[in-house]
């Protein structure tokens, strides 16, 4: 009898306690990116004098901080619209360059039988786990010394290499679920091996290599340490998570000027992820449920 | 995490059914098949290879050889592969003072972080588990910590938890009673709840805080990933014998998720430990903060002392690698066992 009241007790318990879990979590996800959408509206000094308003006064909605943040510095601004190019440049470029080299690689790690194959996986895979910082000190100071630290380029080279070992790992693990039947069918056809991963392959492989480049994608667009140390000295260089983090150390620049900075820094990427969610959750967790 | 185990197999299938030697050669076509896929396999992994080679593991090699070297960014260009090799990097940095409390705090910091993490992940997991209209963009919302630019959330919330106009101190002191704003991030005192002491400055709990609300996602995509996995005969069967809901819980869902925990916990761990960002943005590395990522930084940017700087980093990646196995030895252990 006391099983059953406590079966009962539970269930009440639970039953409460779920619901309001489950707001609770989506304040905390959601409140902070709303919060950000508010300031980058709010005059400043509203803000100061009324901190906790959670919504924008009748007629206090001032797009003027756009304006501010986006302009050029030569006409006031902050240059924002300059850093977007960059991170664009970079991000795209470190996306088309990656799945150049990553495709063929994922193919051969997944179909071709040579020498070695095993052991180059499990080193790219090392990549992912070690220390960025490490990483940093040599690049920092070779790139110091062949002179192309603060150019685009030499970011895009680090970005590649960083980004390629996790590529071939996602990619391979979806090269391995199309069956090799399909590729036999168009050798016996006559198809060369580079034929057969070219029209066989390739396309039914096209899901995958658009959800891994919307992942790199991100990667390259949020990432700040490496491009804090090649390009913090070239401003017209910077990307616009830099250009956001160098702006806000100071106090010349309003916090509300640097909330619209933060909302043109997440935006495309909350758009990215909505789009593609339903594939990019299945591509983060596509390689844990087999290990 | 095993490599390669059905792309052997695929391999292995691939080459079986390759027609039957048919010409006049002594080889069989089978050989010359296998030989041209070793070559065409060399063809296409090796510009990765080569990249992954000149951007990583050279520049790991030289960060060795940095380390044992006394180089500064002035006198960067005499020093080569051959330079005078000696240990004083590392017996400076070891003993140098600070390098310690730096290292605690990283394992403070990777700890809490990660227990923080998985544990919200489990709760967001099961508040989701069961159907309801509009759960899939709940779901979605939940990663959106995850998924967001690190520079533009750790704005967001230094500005949220700002002592003089952030939002989380008005509404402290206005709806929780606080007499003075608590500043989050800045404030070094060591955090006492119920008069015990922690040695854990408020700084640092705030951001433990803060790398728990931005990878719970990831942890919560795992988890449900695997509990999705769990059949639901089992638990229907626990509730015919009348097992009540946190019985089932402990009994049969989370005996289910303990290995996928326990993967989480060392990938978790591992990027808590080596993460620069979040604290750098944040605090910067000060009051109580500075973990050894941020040191390195330090070392390396602001003293440009690049022999010390290598020195730390390659302490911290040994440190790491001795922790995980540890780990990896007396997981694996008892998963065996149970």
């Amino acid at each position: 009898m006391s099983a059953f009241n406590r079966d009962a007790v539970e269930r009440r318990v639970l039953g409460a306690l779920r619901p309001l879990v489950i707001v609770l979590l989506l304040v905390i996800c959601l409140f902070p990116f709303y919060y950000m959408a508010l300031l980058s509206f709010r005059p400043l000094d509203a803000v100061i004098q009324d901190p906790g308003a959670l919504w924008p006064k009748a007629g206090e909605i001032d797009l003027g901080t756009y304006r501010d943040v986006l302009a050029s510095t030569d006409d006031g601004g902050q240059g924002f619209l300059n850093f977007i190019k960059n991170s664009f440049i970079v991000a795209i470029g470190t996306v088309v360059l990656t799945l150049l080299v990553a495709i063929p690689g994922a193919y051969a790690v997944s179909r071709l039988d040579f020498f070695g194959r095993r052991q180059i996986s499990a080193v790219f895979l090392g990549v992912y786990f070690f220390p960025a910082i490490l990483l940093a000190i040599p690049l920092f100071v070779f790139f110091t010394r062949i002179g192309q630290r603060g150019t685009l380029v030499g970011l895009l080279v680090v970005y590649v290499a960083q980004v390629a070992a996790v590529s071939i790992y996602m990619l391979r693990n979806y090269f391995d679920t199309i069956p090799a039947s399909l590729e036999e069918a168009a050798a016996i056809d006559g198809c060369t091996r580079l034929q057969a991963m070219r029209h066989v392959s390739l396309p039914l492989a096209m899901p995958a290599i658009a959800s891994n480049a919307l992942f790199i994608f991100m990667i390259a667009w949020n990432e700040f340490l490496f491009a804090l140390l090649f390009l913090l000295e070239k401003r017209p260089n910077w990307t616009v998570s830099l250009g956001l983090s160098q702006l806000s150390g100071g106090i010349e620049v309003p916090t509300t000027v640097l909330m619209a900075g933060s909302v043109i820094l997440t935006v495309p990427i909350i758009a990215l992820f909505f789009l593609s969610e339903r594939w990019l959750a299945g591509g983060l967790t596509a390689g844990a449920e087999k290990g | 995490m095993t490599t390669g185990g059905p792309a052997g197999q695929t391999a292995t299938a691939l080459e079986a059914p390759t027609p039957a030697p048919q010409g006049r050669r002594s080889r069989p076509v089978k050989g010359s098949r296998a030989r041209d896929d070793r070559r065409t396999g060399y063809l296409l992994i090796s510009p990765t290879v080569i990249i992954v080679f000149a951007m990583v593991v050279l520049p790991i090699l030289w960060t060795v050889s940095l380390a044992f070297q006394h180089v500064r960014l002035i006198n960067l260009r005499q020093t080569g592969v051959i330079g005078d090799y000696s240990l004083d990097n590392f017996t400076n940095v070891l003993t140098s003072p600070g390098f310690v409390d730096a290292l605690v705090t990283t394992l403070v910091y990777s700890v809490g972080g990660t227990a923080c993490a998985i544990g919200l992940g489990l709760v967001a997991a099961l508040a989701l588990r069961r159907p309801f209209r509009g759960r899939g963009l709940v779901r979605a919302c939940m990663l959106l910590p995850y998924v967001a630019p690190v520079v533009a959330a750790t704005f967001v919330w230094t500005t949220m938890l700002n002592p003089q106009f952030g939002v989380v101190n008005h509404y402290g002191a206005s709806l929780l009673g606080w007499d003075d704003p608590i500043a989050f991030l800045s404030s070094s005192d060591p955090i006492s709840p119920f008069g015990i002491d922690l040695h854990i400055s408020m700084s640092l709990f705030t951001v433990v805080l803060f790398e728990g609300w931005r990878s719970f996602p990831f942890a919560f995509l795992f988890i449900t990933a695997r509990m999705q996995a769990i059949p639901e005969s089992l638990e229907e069967a626990g509730t015919v014998d009348g097992a009540t809901p946190s019985q089932r819980f402990f009994h049969i869902v989370l005996p289910q998720l303990l290995p996928t925990i326990a993967v989480l916990t060392v990938l978790r761990f591992i990027w808590t430990f080596n993460n620069f960002d979040d604290i750098y943005l944040l605090t910067g590395g000060a009051s109580g903060t500075q973990v050894v990522a941020v040191r390195v930084y330090d070392y390396l940017i602001n003293r440009s002392d690049i022999g010390a700087a290598a020195a730390q980093a390659l302490v911290l990646a040994a440190i790491l690698a001795v922790l995980v196995t540890v780990y990896l030895k007396f997981f694996g252990r008892s998963e065996d066992v149970a």
